[in-house]
């Protein structure tokens, strides 16, 4: 066992990088969530994200512009969701499922042609002093925009969620939409404009993984990963830190197992593979002992008629 | 009279025409682990399914279901496949083998060929290639241009496939470099992008100057190109999207002319149950461009050892040879036989990596 192969500020900048793309997503399902919707369609509308992004970037040269319309693409198939939910009022689950099938082929169908491209480079922020500090200046701030701004959203959700009228009325819709209704809130354009945030983000996380943190273009290539933001969410209990928790955890957990095992560190391979999802969920779980509970409205269809 | 003759000259028509009309068009299916754009793996078995449709046209139909898991799910995809009424039906990844022969006995009129398996029935067949021939390749280039010594290898899962990968690039990466080391990753999983990118990352940030992949995607290609001085070789397929560095060469899967075999066979009615295992010398296994960043003699060599295996001249697994544990294997000159290459579930002398059970 050498563990000294493993340098540790290598190993903590790419924690943050791991675990930036579940983390944008999550935040947005959450915000969805909050707001009384269940989407399964996060898979779907990272994907699609994950190819608007690359084919966007690789087309303009830049990066910022794909990111952009990642999160136009995540949004605009999140509207197709919204639509068939809040207006034609089918069911969530279904909708959701059909929308993760449609956004694998629809990202298969526009990523005909981007396969091995390089994507223009998202440059890390250089920034003056701090990026230069000795161990924390390549941990904390050596990362390009998007890290930065990943972790904005989850202060921002968390604290309109917490402090602002917004939030009240976004969680009073969420925990029950009739007496939100009764009281004359919009039910539905709250929502949507949830339904369009939660696509964004998840469009913005699978740009990510295709712009930065792989970066190449490959059917596929969310492999899952936007199933696990859904589960995220479900196991920090619909709170905003814990979802960074729990994303900092799955992520770092998962490089850190890649980085132990050529140590010939003395757990099995098998271990320390399913090691990211068994630590992550006991934690949440163990944290989740409080009172904590699904919002109330979760899932469940409404019509100002009922 | 020859009004008869025109009768009897019809009548035989229709009945030879008859039973063609009757018997619709062949069927083949396959079922794939990963999305056909992978750029690997399933990229080339699907170029098999597109060279089976060429060859034959309209007497043969194809059908294929992407991104199938391994699993309970692989039976279910298998069952529905023969139910659609495939003649024959290809699986092409190993966790898909139990899946297959359940299916198999299920449907016994319907033919069934595994791909890298060990288990066979009267309609189901196993295929595979020798990609170790290639793997020796790799790793005579490998240890050659290495200047950390450290070789980092993306493995998938602890199969005798991947196993036979790691012991044939190490025999001859060693054999050319004696100070060289293996760093193993198991991924435990065929195709997922960004967790195969983060495990050539972690391998690269440990010092590792040459990475080997046994994955399908081509992330580990692009984690490569970003970190820059690094060099790969691409897995299944060509990956010429990466020449000339990092990828300095592949090992190419050419399933094609197997593929229209087989598929002729159940055509003729003489298909039966068999056990292929092809490598260089019949074109299944193809060693794909040695660019320009591999130094001149080392391209010599290389394709010299092509050549030799190839011609049959040279095994890859040739004596002295002993496990990992120091007992001894394979005598000075004596070739391993493929019924331990087919199950080896041990590592050769000098890996210090270890075997996950």
């Amino acid at each position: 066992m050498d563990l000294s192969a493993i340098n540790p500020t290598l190993l903590l900048a790419s924690l943050i990088v791991a675990s930036t793309p579940i983390l944008l997503a999550a935040i947005g399902e959450l915000v969805v969530e909050r707001a009384g919707v269940l989407n399964l369609g996060v898979e779907g509308m990272m994907i699609t994200g994950a190819i608007c992004g690359f084919a966007i970037a690789v087309n303009t040269g830049s990066p910022f512009v794909g990111f952009v319309a990642a999160a136009l693409g995540g949004a605009v198939l999140a509207l197709l969701f919204g639509f068939l939910t809040q207006f034609a009022l089918a069911n969530q689950v279904a909708s959701g499922l059909a929308l993760t099938l449609f956004g694998l082929g629809l990202s298969a169908l526009l990523g005909q042609g981007y396969q091995g491209i390089k994507p223009p480079p998202t440059r890390a922020l250089d920034i003056p002093v701090l990026s230069d500090l000795p161990i924390v200046g390549p941990i904390l701030f050596s990362h390009d925009l998007m890290v930065y701004l990943a972790l904005a959203l989850v202060a921002a959700v968390w604290a309109m969620l917490k402090y602002t009228r917004l939030g009240l009325i976004l969680r009073a819709v969420g925990e029950n939409h009739d007496a939100a209704h009764a009281l004359g809130y919009k039910v539905v354009r709250v929502r949507l404009l949830a339904i369009l945030f939660g696509g964004a983000c998840a469009g913005l996380g699978g740009a990510y993984l295709s712009l930065v943190r792989v970066p190449q273009w490959t059917e596929g290539m969310t492999a899952g990963y936007g199933w696990i933001a859904l589960a995220l969410v479900v196991f920090a209990s619909w709170k905003a830190g814990r979802v960074l928790l729990g994303a900092w955890l799955f992520g770092g957990i998962s490089v850190l197992q890649l980085n132990l095992q050529p140590t010939g560190i003395p757990i099995p391979a098998e271990y320390l593979s399913m090691s990211p999802y068994l630590i992550t969920i006991l934690v949440l779980v163990i944290m989740s002992g409080d009172k904590s509970r699904a919002p109330g409205s979760l899932g469940r269809m409404f019509h100002a008629s009922e | 009279m020859t009004l008869t003759r025109i009768l009897g000259a019809a009548a035989l028509t229709l009945g030879l025409a008859l039973p063609a009309l009757a018997q619709d068009k062949t069927k083949v299916g396959f079922i794939y682990v990963g999305p056909v754009g992978d750029g690997g793996w399933t990229y080339e078995h699907d170029q098999g399914r597109l060279a089976v449709e060429e060859h034959f046209g309209d007497q043969v139909e194809t059908v294929f279901r992407e991104s199938v898991p391994e699993g309970a799910d692989a039976e279910r995809a298998i069952t529905q496949m023969a139910l659609q009424g495939a003649d024959l039906i290809f699986t092409t990844s190993f966790g898909f083998m139990d899946a297959t022969m359940a299916v198999a006995q299920k449907f016994p009129d319907v033919k069934f060929e595994h791909a890298t398996g060990f288990k066979t029935a009267d309609n189901v067949s196993v295929y595979s290639a020798r990609f170790y021939e290639g793997r020796a390749i790799q790793g005579h280039i490998a240890g050659k241009m290495t200047e950390s010594n450290i070789i980092g290898y993306i493995a998938s899962f602890p199969i005798p496939e991947v196993i036979r990968g790691i012991n044939a690039a190490y025999i001859h990466a060693r054999k050319v470099n004696p100070e060289v080391e293996f760093k193993v990753i198991w991924a435990y999983t065929w195709f997922d992008p960004p967790k195969e990118a983060d495990a050539a990352t972690a391998l690269i940030d440990q010092g590792a100057d040459v990475i080997l992949q046994h994955t399908d995607s081509t992330a580990p290609q692009a984690a490569a190109e970003k970190a820059g001085d690094v060099i790969t070789f691409g897995q299944a397929s060509d990956m010429a999207e990466y020449k000339p560095t990092p990828r300095v060469s592949s090992i190419i899967d050419n399933w094609a002319p197997y593929y229209i075999a087989r598929t002729q066979a159940v055509i003729d009615g003489t298909w039966e149950s068999t056990e292929t295992w092809d490598g260089i010398a019949p074109g299944m296994v193809e060693i794909g461009e040695i660019t320009d960043a591999v130094p001149a003699d080392v391209r010599e060599e290389a394709l010299a050892m092509i050549e030799a295996i190839a011609a049959g001249e040279y095994h890859p697994f040739t004596g002295p040879l002993n496990k990992q544990d120091g007992t001894p294997w394979l005598a000075d000159g004596e070739v391993a036989d493929d019924a331990t290459l087919l199950g080896m579930d041990f590592f050769v002398e000098g890996l210090t990596a270890e075997i996950p059970n």
